[in-house]
């Protein structure tokens, strides 16, 4: 599998932006570890080197994941589950003055960050979250949100979302990610000063443009074709994935019941007893081992789901080009007319 | 695990030291096994194979016959080989005989006559291909017989050219035992069956309800196995479909589908060997339980017979004090009754023994060989997934 994103960001040569961000972010060019080896599930590891200037100089994690209750906004008693984001800044070569940091942020801060990176950075493919709910999941997977598997789960996507942005060589200058990662309190406020959600657009905008756009750009129409096709081919990969997973459970299952029969049959044997009575008990084994083999094919599945989001994201692109690209044309429609008009004015006066 | 398996059933039967635990050496052990089950191949002197099936269309019925090829070196044949075709009823008519003149002998079952009509094609090539196995396990089961294989009705069955001048001589006989078997079983009631009758008898219960609980579990595991089969052959070609959109990815992608195709033809291949190899045993193993329940039942029948003789001469003791002739008889049947059937029940143990342990290690051996394609096929694309990291 291949694991870059497909990196169209790349392709769409953004302008430069005025970093948001930390001074310091990216200046000095120490050769510092790299994302934590021991990290393998993490899809980026390896193809990031280019432009990994945050790992370069700090090393995300997200270690922890911890059951909380508390009083929502509404003022009603929820459950949810926190997660412990350690950073550890490597200033110099030899490692030896290390600053670490944690703090506890919650998926819906996760969500919060990335609605604003979506705002605030129209022109790039934000990197996905993890699913809010369990999706294409299987009759034995729990589907239930506190379910420590699904906790786990998102922990590691959670912390390969970070990795990818901290990579990311315009995303992670931003000044609002750095403080996701730093300052505890008061973050969502700063989120909200920014006054990024009066700048999104919205939808019935976006469908409009859809629409009405008269020179749509091939490359960009080609972009949203093929992310509707891949987005389209991974969701049926992964329904098709959860029933071969089902049927698989069955089959292991159903050996199970071998284990019962043969160890009460090896009751009434004499010579045969002995051997009968440990294939039953192989068998047993032999169907308890299903467990964890799916359960180390959900991190697979949840590879897929990445990129079943990323495709999403790289739509919220094209989308974003097609209402900019029918905002020039409505404005040069408007600009030929009042010119029309003026020549008419001056012809006629 | 498997491989621990076959060791630990191997160990307490055959004491074969147990050795490296590679899948090499599993069909290597069962090659051990099937040496041991030749070992008296040098004694032999009767060969029997069923082969061949052919389909008869008449205008009353459509049949398959079988051929049937025997080779011996035994005096009661005349030439040393014979073959002639068979169909299933002459061999459900080779049964009766042998029921009816060799009573106090188990008779290896025969394959079900009945199939549920539509759910199973009685023409199609699977059918006859498993029942042509299980009826040339009949024949084999009766030549590995001391007493059967020398039945005078099993040699007019392997060498008659017409048997059915046979079948309607025996007709006449058939009615008259059918009577006497009847006169016997008539009111008395067995006081008690012999303690190691009993015993034998509890353990075909059981035996018979075990293997029954194995046999559907192992058609259930057949059927998922179908069900993820089934889902497995969508699955792949999904691969296929994502790789006509991507560039560098294609070719991976294609190579993830084409070995999820070959794993799916390894579980085809695996699902066909548990049908073909692994439920007829069990199925006969269940019909065989039977057979030996209606012998035991015979034998409880001759006891009773002996009972009833002696409680009669008990009441006219006083009259005559020497025990009938006809008594001393009946008595002697019933030993010699005994003393077959705890032979055959021997020998049947024997070879149920042997049997099972094939049928075990079979089913662990093809699940290995199982695992083993699907291993390569996933091995053999790493190059493939591997290249295409190291190209950039």
């Amino acid at each position: 599998m291949e694991q870059a994103p497909p990196d169209p960001e790349r392709r769409l040569q953004p302008a430069p932006l005025e970093p948001l961000g930390h001074p310091d972010a990216g200046v000095e060019s120490v050769v510092g570890e790299e994302a934590e080896g021991a990290r393998d599930e993490g899809p980026g590891d390896g193809t990031m080197t280019e432009n990994n200037f945050w790992l370069k100089k700090i090393e995300i994690s997200v270690s922890e994941a911890e059951k909380r209750t508390g009083r929502n906004a509404m003022n009603m008693q929820e459950t949810y589950t926190a997660y412990l984001i350690e950073t550890r800044s490597v200033e110099h070569i030899d490692g030896q003055s290390v600053l670490t940091d944690s703090l506890w942020r919650r998926y819906s801060e996760f969500e919060l960050l990335r609605n604003y990176l979506l705002v605030y950075y129209p022109h790039i493919v934000v990197p996905p979250l993890p699913e809010k709910r369990a999706e294409f999941v299987w009759h034995k997977l729990s589907a239930d949100n506190m379910d420590p598997d699904f906790v786990e789960r998102r922990r590691i996507g959670l912390e390969n979302f970070l990795l990818r942005v901290a990579s990311h060589p315009i995303l992670c200058r931003d000044k609002i990610f750095y403080l996701f990662l730093t300052q505890e309190g008061n973050w969502k406020e700063t989120v909200n000063e920014t006054g990024f959600q009066l700048k999104a657009d919205s939808r019935l905008k976006a469908l409009n443009a859809t629409f009405r756009v008269k020179n749509p750009d091939k490359r960009f129409t080609e972009l949203k074709h093929y992310s509707d096709e891949l987005q389209s081919v991974i969701s049926h990969l992964l329904r098709v994935r959860a029933r071969v997973a089902d049927r698989l459970y069955g089959v292991y299952k159903v050996h199970g019941n071998y284990g019962r029969v043969f160890s009460e049959w090896s009751a009434i044997e004499k010579e045969m007893g002995d051997g009968l009575q440990s294939a039953g008990h192989h068998m047993d084994v032999y169907a308890s081992s299903i467990d964890d083999i799916l359960e180390d094919e959900e991190h697979y599945a949840d590879q897929l789901k990445e990129y079943l989001f990323y495709a999403e994201a790289l739509r919220a692109v094209c989308r974003k080009h097609e209402l900019m690209q029918y905002d020039l044309e409505m404005a040069a429609q408007d600009l030929a007319s009042k010119k029309q008009q003026c020549e008419e004015l001056a012809t006629g006066c | 695990m498997i491989l621990f398996f076959l060791q630990d059933l191997i160990l307490p039967n055959g004491g074969t030291p147990a050795g490296p635990a590679s899948p090499a050496s599993s069909s290597s052990l069962l090659n051990r096994l099937q040496l041991d089950d030749d070992i008296d191949g040098e004694t032999r002197d009767l060969f029997v194979t069923v082969d061949d099936p052919k389909k008869h269309v008449c205008t009353m019925e459509t049949y398959i016959t079988y051929r049937i090829t025997t080779k011996s070196t035994r005096v009661e044949f005349d030439l040393p080989e014979y073959s002639v075709r068979r169909r299933y009823q002459d061999f459900d008519w080779l049964r009766n005989k042998l029921e009816e003149s060799q009573p106090t002998h188990l008779i290896p079952p025969l394959p079900e006559k009945f199939v549920v009509k539509g759910v199973v094609d009685r023409f199609s090539e699977e059918f006859v291909e498993t029942r042509r196995k299980a009826l040339d396990k009949f024949l084999k089961r009766i030549t590995d017989h001391p007493v059967l294989s020398f039945n005078e009705h099993f040699n007019v069955f392997l060498t008659a050219k017409d048997l059915n001048a046979h079948k309607k001589q025996g007709m006449a006989l058939l009615t008259r035992v059918g009577e006497s078997v009847k006169h016997v079983t008539g009111g008395y009631k067995l006081r008690s069956r012999p303690l190691e009758f009993a015993a034998i008898g509890e353990y075909l219960d059981t035996f018979a309800l075990k293997l029954g609980t194995i046999d559907r579990i192992a058609q259930r595991i057949i059927k998922e196995e179908i069900e993820y089969l089934v889902e497995l052959r969508e699955y792949g070609p999904v691969y296929s479909t994502w790789s006509a959109l991507e560039g560098e990815l294609a070719e991976p992608l294609e190579g993830v589908s084409a070995c999820i195709g070959n794993c799916s033809t390894a579980l085809e291949e695996l699902t066909e060997d548990m049908t073909e190899d692994f439920l007829p045993v069990l199925r006969e193993y269940i019909l065989y339980s039977d057979s030996m329940k209606s012998v035991l039942k015979k034998r409880d029948q001759v006891q009773a017979e002996y009972e009833a003789k002696l409680e009669a001469v008990a009441l006219r003791k006083e009259e005559r004090p020497k025990v009938p002739a006809d008594v001393e008889k009946c008595q002697d049947r019933m030993e010699c009754f005994n003393a077959d059937l705890k032979a055959d029940m021997e020998r049947w143990q024997n070879s149920k023994r042997q049997d099972f342990r094939q049928l075990l290690m079979g089913m662990a051996d093809k699940n290995i060989q199982y695992y083993e394609k699907c291993l390569m096929a996933w091995e053999s694309i790493i190059p493939l997934l591997q290249e295409k990291q190291e190209a950039k």
